[in-house]
């Protein structure tokens, strides 16, 4: 079987390129497309350590973290939907009212 | 061993492309392919019921909202000329700071990552049954659970609030 640092060293990659994702693109879905990348990276080092360690716990953190992550995406797209009905767009930058 | 690369290459490579497109319908869909990857490294990891939820829940609930929402908006491109014209990883200005500041994050992970050692060797036995994991969630994690609950039910009227159209109701 392969190492622990394997597991944690592709989940730091996928962090890194959902986190570059988020500064790069200026569209909303692929900006929320980025975080879950993130959130998914952060699961597969749960479940990683939670196997070097035995114990079932990261299993169910994952668990949560899927729940928060569903809850996300669902209020996330929402506003997504709210904001492009206003202003036709779905680029973050049009969206300047609380800038001051 | 090979597995484990064939699926990492898998979820990096689809990652890679998930933001490097620019029609967020092939993002979608290459983040489900990611998806299943990852899917298989938990399977890898003795995590068949995280393997199973992250097919069912995540590639077949999740995916398909933002599916839905991409296909219901039907704005498939970044809208400006400018965005048409440059590809959205070659821009310069902020954006190659935000890339800066992903490859640094990248070295700090690489960093603390190499310096903890190879201690990382897994031992034989795993929490592998639903049964177990079941009754942890159910015993121990009884009120986080409930909780997620209240979560549920506030991110589903907060999305009805957000996204009815107004002046009907």
């Amino acid at each position: 079987m392969v190492p622990l640092n394997y597991y944690l060293v592709l989940s730091a990659i996928l962090f890194v390129i959902g986190a570059a994702g988020v500064f790069v693109r200026r569209n909303l879905i692929t900006i929320l497309l980025s975080v879950e990348i993130m959130l998914n990276a952060v699961n597969l080092t749960f479940v990683a350590f939670g196997r070097a360690l035995g114990s079932g716990d990261g299993q169910i953190i994952v668990f949560f973290v899927m729940t928060v992550a569903a809850a996300e995406a669902a209020v996330g797209l929402a506003i997504v939907i709210a904001m492009f009905r206003h202003r036709e767009s779905l680029n973050p930058d049009t969206w300047t009212a609380l800038r001051w | 061993m090979m597995a484990f690369f064939i699926f990492g290459a898998v979820a990096v490579g689809a990652s890679l492309l998930v933001i490097a497109q620019r029609n967020p319908i092939y993002s979608v869909l290459l983040l489900i392919a990611s998806f299943g990857a990852l899917s298989g490294l938990y399977v890898l990891l003795d995590a068949p019921f995280v393997a199973v939820i992250q097919i069912i829940v995540y590639a077949g609930a999740i995916m398909v909202l933002f599916l839905f929402v991409v296909m219901l908006l039907n704005a498939p491109h970044e809208d400006t000329e400018y965005d048409e014209r440059v590809h959205p990883l070659l821009r310069p200005g902020p954006m190659r700071l935000g890339a800066a500041l992903a490859l640094v994050l990248g070295a700090e992970l690489w960093w603390a990552l190499t310096r903890a050692g190879d201690s990382g060797r897994f031992p034989a036995g795993a929490v592998a049954s639903v049964r177990a994991i079941g009754q942890s969630l159910f015993t121990d994690y009884a009120f986080p659970f409930e909780v997620t609950s209240i979560l549920i039910l506030v991110a589903m009227l907060g999305a009805v609030l957000l996204a009815r159209r107004e002046g009907h109701g």
